[in-house]
């Protein structure tokens, strides 16, 4: 995004640089936002086409596209693709963008990592989706990779997946290490931990899981690795390892993680809401502390993703217990959201939609995720198109819908320009329509007995999956609304101005739009209307 | 509550899916199944469903009163207010009070299924890419009944070549038999990858893996055939490794085990007959469909690199023993399997003779089923 305008010229706010280098070289905080939210969107396509392939071909019984040995190679890079190509560099993005902004920082306050840890994800993905041109194709033991499939019997392509995700991790951790130094030493004078916006304490939080578990996914590669090369047996029960302590290990990182893709979606919300309602974030303590203590529990959780995996009966009900918990921090924060809309005074925005969106089809993703934790019926649910329809509408309507909402909300900030409202609300009804056209059936299906991952199946699921499949070609095609959208805006649109929402609270909104190159180079004076707690 | 009042409004909620071409079993809902535990599992789904049901229906509900009222566009004024603690001390405490309310039914239910009882009947189930092994366990091991079941489902039918059937990706070879009434106890275990055995109608399901064996039972009330999935991705074809068991009474029980035995002796007399070429080629064609084709392709092309070539190079044109060696022992870290513990001696002599002599191989190599014998009896 050309988001920029030239800055009077004094020592310490210069313009940037011309051409390719500006962007290989820059260390500002919002040239790295962009290049992260574009890298995002490009992954969100190659994913989604994956995604769309895998849903062509389950558009009938029987095989008419793919083979299965390729199938498996799509629904393992979309679901890679998605996860760490898409959704994480996206809100890693935002935070680049808006954590300074929010806190009156004048930038993140390591920004040569920053383009070290942006850098290296190109790389580290061109790798991954190299894996498709090779000999024995790309990974196709499902995002999960689980051991042996994906140790003994993975395909040689296992090794550039292995690397592909230390470099991932490593991009992470250095991301997030950024994040926890930047709001824990530049926030402007004024601006407490309890004043700060919530999107900046989400993403605390969210940094700190991200710090904690990233090396736990980089041990249990490196394990895989040492298995596929060294002659270790680490999972290998033949040499006397164990199949069963990769998912312990996998699935310890595996929780946080999907909490990593919430927490900020969670942040973004919290900013829209109470812009629309012209009313103040309700319980923003409670807020806070619901936050910090879903992340505390999603340590301790791990295990609901193997109750098949013949626990004992203590383990069993030891991590039901603990998973049925987490619905009362997650409640707290949709309830406070109701509450904020309620006896607001509300108008219906693009991104307002979008975040109203989330809280009605989150909390579905959300009771099912309920029902999921009962560990008896999870027996039931395991492993079928419940838990892929569970999981996608946390996911989807989750994160990706809080995404959207978020670009739309900020983007007249970043360029300028209002984005084009009347397209805005097209590109959200279609996404609403489509997301629960291809989601909502899959419950049934799931139900009724269908296994996830199989490229055909029995003829009574028949008519649900066709539904669905259209539902993902009216969603994924849709997107490319989403992105004429926001070419339009960067190239043009009503000027907007530094408010922008007439009920917009934030440092972010007392500058002006777009925002300057260089942001808050003084320490901004804390207005305690303009602070959130 | 009521059950059918239940299934009916699921029906018409999916209804609005616009998913009206109804099939014999079209179903939208969990299955009640046959035996008591799937219907406790069955009554704690609805139970919970319904629990969420509420739950969506008053959060969404004041979401929608709230947007339809306290709109600008009809002069709403904002509010000031931004915390209650009464009202927030009381919806952190009433979700408690319903999570214990539900996880009081799902401890019982799960304790009655972890129950490890004295058991009338016990099989071993393993998983193999991509069939079932079931062992009927006796203490004798001359008594015991062994057989491999895997899909029945033609390629033709899966490529869209001929119209699917009934029970398309849901049929095997050989069902697994047990008695109604009978607590029956599976061994549930694997020879390579991680799978699980499902069947949806006695809500088992359990990880097959790999150097742990897992415990799950079953007491069928009703006769009737059930069929399953695997349902932990393993591979290539983990869509196409059905579970079929078939409950029936007692005697049809005893009768079907007694000709099971019948058929366990009939194998060693076969094995001890000189075969001619023509016998070995027809019982071989025929093993290496059902076990060999999936990987090495029906014209023996495979698809290489993962699965090889055997036309024309390789072990199947090179020294017999070594051949014989990789089919009865697999190739470790791949997915060429151990079939010396899936298949009888004849039909190993049958496929090696077959893959020498099939598809212009023409070694002329011809082997005994005896030969295979004693290579067994001799490890």
């Amino acid at each position: 995004m050309s988001a920029v305008i030239e800055q009077h010229h004094d020592d310490h706010h210069h313009g940037p640089a011309k051409g390719i280098m500006r962007w290989v070289f820059t260390t500002n905080h919002k040239d790295i936002g962009t290049m992260y939210l574009w890298f995002s969107f490009a992954m969100f396509l190659l994913g989604g086409s994956f995604a769309l392939v895998i849903r062509a071909e389950l558009f009938q019984p029987g095989l008419q596209i793919v083979q299965p040995e390729f199938f498996n190679q799509m629904t393992t890079m979309h679901g890679l693709i998605m996860v760490f190509g898409a959704v994480m560099p996206a809100f890693v993005g935002l935070a680049n963008w808006l954590v300074p902004m929010m806190i009156g920082a004048p930038d993140m306050a390591l920004p040569r990592m920053n383009n070290y840890s942006f850098w290296i994800l190109p790389f580290a993905f061109a790798m991954l989706a190299s894996t498709l041109f090779m000999e024995g194709g790309a990974p196709n033991f499902g995002w999960t990779f689980y051991a042996p499939l994906s140790t003994d019997y993975g395909p040689p392509s296992t090794t550039f997946f292995i690397f592909a995700v230390h470099l991932m991790g490593i991009s992470s951790i250095m991301g997030s290490i950024n994040v926890v130094v930047t709001i824990l030493n530049l926030r402007a004078p004024g601006m407490t931990l309890m004043k700060m916006p919530l999107f900046v304490w989400t993403w605390l939080i969210t940094a700190y899981l991200l710090i904690a578990v990233m090396p736990v996914l980089a041990g249990v590669v490196t394990m895989m690795l040492m298995d596929i090369h060294f002659g270790t047996a680490f999972f290998n029960a033949g040499g006397g390892g164990d199949p069963v302590m990769f998912q312990h290990v996998f699935w310890f990182f595996g929780h946080p993680e999907v909490y990593i893709m919430i927490l900020p979606a969670f942040g973004v919300v919290s900013a829209i809401i109470p812009t629309f309602a012209r009313k103040r974030l309700f319980g923003y303590p409670s807020m806070v502390y619901a936050t910090a203590s879903i992340a505390f529990l999603s340590f301790i959780v791990w295990a609901h993703h193997m109750f098949t995996v013949g626990m004992p009966l203590a383990g069993e009900l030891y991590f039901m217990y603990a998973t049925m918990l987490i619905a009362v921090p997650t409640g707290v924060k949709v309830f406070n959201w109701v509450a904020t809309m309620w006896q607001g005074s509300m108008t219906f925005e693009t991104p307002m939609l979008f975040a109203i969106a989330f809280v009605v089809l989150f909390t579905i993703g959300g009771l099912s995720g309920l029902m999921l934790a009962i560990a008896p019926a999870d027996f039931q649910y395991h492993d079928t198109y419940f838990v892929v329809a569970h999981f996608h509408y946390v996911l989807v309507p989750g994160s990706v819908f809080t995404i959207m909402a978020a670009v739309y909300y900020w983007i007249p900030k970043w360029t300028g320009n209002m984005y084009d409202e009347t397209l805005g609300k097209v590109h959200f009804w279609l996404s609403f329509v489509g997301i629960n056209v291809l989601f909502f059936p899959q419950h049934f299906i799931g139900l009724a007995g269908m296994p996830r991952r199989v490229p055909d199946y029995a003829l009574q699921f028949a008519d649900y999956n066709m539904v669905s499949t259209v539902g993902a070609f009216l969603f994924g095609f849709s997107q490319l609304l989403f992105l004429f959208i926001v070419v339009k805006c960067v190239f043009g649109g009503k000027k907007a101005t530094a408010q922008v929402w007439e009920g917009a609270h934030g440092l972010e909104w007392t500058i002006p739009s777009p925002a300057p190159y260089h942001t808050f180079s003084t320490p901004p004076k804390i207005d305690m209307s303009e602070a959130h707690g | 509550m009521d059950k059918g009042k239940q299934h009916g409004w699921l029906v018409a909620l999916s209804l609005l899916f616009g998913a009206g071409n109804a099939h014999a079993d079209w179903t939208v809902n969990m299955r009640q199944g046959v035996t008591e535990m799937s219907r406790q599992v069955y009554d704690l789904h609805m139970t919970i469903f319904w629990v969420c049901v509420v739950i969506g229906v008053l959060v969404f509900g004041v979401m929608l009163i709230s947007m339809l009222m306290h709109r600008k566009s009809l002069g709403a004024v904002p509010a000031s207010f931004h915390d209650n603690t009464t009202i927030e001390i009381a919806w952190t405490v009433i979700p408690v009070i319903i999570l214990v309310a539900m996880a009081i039914p799902a401890t019982t239910t799960l304790n009655a299924m972890y129950d490890i009882g004295e058991s009338d009947l016990d099989i071993e189930v393993r998983g193999y890419q991509w069939k079932w092994q079931y062992t009927y366990i006796n203490d004798d091991p001359a008594k015991e009944v062994k057989f491999m079941s895997a899909l029945l489902t033609p390629a033709e039918e899966i490529n869209n070549l001929t119209a699917k059937r009934e029970h398309y990706l849901l049929d095997v070879d050989n069902e697994l038999v047990i008695p109604i009434n009978k607590r029956v106890r599976f061994l549930i275990t694997s020879q390579d990858v991680i799978h699980a055995w499902w069947v949806p109608d006695f809500a088992v399901k359990k990880d097959a893996v790999p150097g742990y064996i897992h415990e799950a039972w079953a007491n069928v009330t009703e006769p009737g055939t059930y069929r399953g999935q695997c349902a932990e991705l393993c591979g290539k074809d983990h869509g196409f490794m059905p579970i079929v068991v078939r409950a029936v009474e007692q005697d049809e029980y005893d009768a079907w085990f007694a000709q099971k035995q019948q058929e366990a002796a009939d194998v060693y007399a076969i094995v001890g007959k000189e075969w001619t070429m023509e016998e070995l080629m027809a019982e071989g064609e025929s093993v290496y469909t059902r076990n060999c084709a999936t990987c090495h392709q029906p014209n023996g092309q495979g698809l290489p690199p993962a699965f090889p070539s055997l036309v024309g190079q390789g072990l199947s044109v090179g020294a017999i023993q070594d051949h014989i060696d990789i089919v009865l022992h697999g190739k470790a870290g791949t997915a060429m399997q151990a079939f010396g513990a899936q298949l009888n001696a004849a039909e190993i002599a049958a496929v090696v003779t077959y893959e020498r002599n099939a598809w212009g191989n023409n070694t002329g190599d011809l082997i005994q089923p005896k030969v295979i014998n004693e290579q067994l009896a001799g490890q």
